[in-house]
């Protein structure tokens, strides 16, 4: 059974990036994308997805422009000190 | 107590940012900080060999990680993962036989920095339109980059659970960026 549709490929795509695929599973997923272009073009968003979720990361992690509020360091100050003296 | 002012002076807004980027709740993230700023205090295990950030960034991974627990406990997963579910089933991306409704679009890769900020607005954008649920796992496979067995571990859910969850995120966010982003 070579012949899978793209409902399948497509889930097999997404599989792939967390688990490896059986060795069937993964024959099936190459001959479907030799044939089939709109799962290809899936492929490549799933790629740029993930390429740009990390980037969106990153770029949060270093935006200086974001800061912790001085009320919320002050709550937070407050409720460490609060449960720290309670044990 | 004075390491309190010392770490959120030095490292909270760091470490609000990190948190930020993963939990993408204000509240959550706050949260984190918090929670991390007193297991820090209570366990004082700095041996001086890393830096502070990089201790205190270690212990906000786990925290995060809790937070993340939480979030994905807030709602029944059931209603997510049940493929057969009205709602939630995939009908709107394939017909019967399995063929692509629309077929995806090959999405234009942002090539400047302010095509950057474009595309990474829209997907902001996209996440937050996603179930939290969805979002979190998401975010822990493809950010944090735990493995499936970790994730199932952590959130006490079956593999299965796990990559159709993924799947499920990873179809609704290509179809947000399909629909608001540069295509062709």
């Amino acid at each position: 059974m070579l012949m899978i549709h793209c409902k399948k490929a497509s889930e097999l795509m997404s599989q792939s990036l967390d688990q490896p695929l059986s060795w069937s599973e993964r024959a099936q997923l190459k001959f479907h994308l030799i044939i089939c272009d709109a799962c290809n073009r899936f492929n490549s968003q799933l790629r740029l997805l993930s390429h740009m979720l990390k980037h969106m990361v990153h770029t949060t992690e270093n935006d200086v422009s974001i800061t912790l509020s001085i009320e919320a360091k002050n709550r937070i100050t407050y409720a460490v000190n609060s449960k720290n003296e309670s044990n | 107590m004075e390491k309190i002012h010392e770490w959120l002076n030095d490292h909270g807004d760091y470490l609000y940012r990190f948190a930020l980027a993963r939990l993408r709740d204000s509240h959550a993230a706050e949260d984190a900080v918090q929670e991390t700023m007193l297991a820090a205090i209570k366990n004082n295990s700095f041996d001086g060999k890393s830096s502070a950030r990089t201790w205190l960034t270690g212990i906000l991974k786990h925290k995060i990680i809790d937070l993340q627990r939480k979030q994905l406990r807030e709602q029944p997963i059931s209603n997510l993962v049940n493929l057969d579910n009205p709602e939630t089933a995939m009908d709107d991306f394939f017909d019967n036989s399995g063929h692509w409704l629309d077929k995806p679009q090959t999405l234009q890769m942002p090539d400047d920095a302010l095509e950057q900020k474009q595309f990474l607005t829209i997907l902001g954008a996209c996440m937050d339109k996603l179930p939290t649920k969805l979002a979190s796992i998401f975010v822990m496979r493809d950010v944090q980059e735990m493995e499936n067995e970790n994730i199932c571990k952590e959130l006490e859910i079956t593999s299965t659970n796990a990559w159709v969850m993924l799947y499920r995120a990873r179809m609704g966010l290509r179809k947000c960026l399909e629909l608001n982003w540069i295509t062709g």
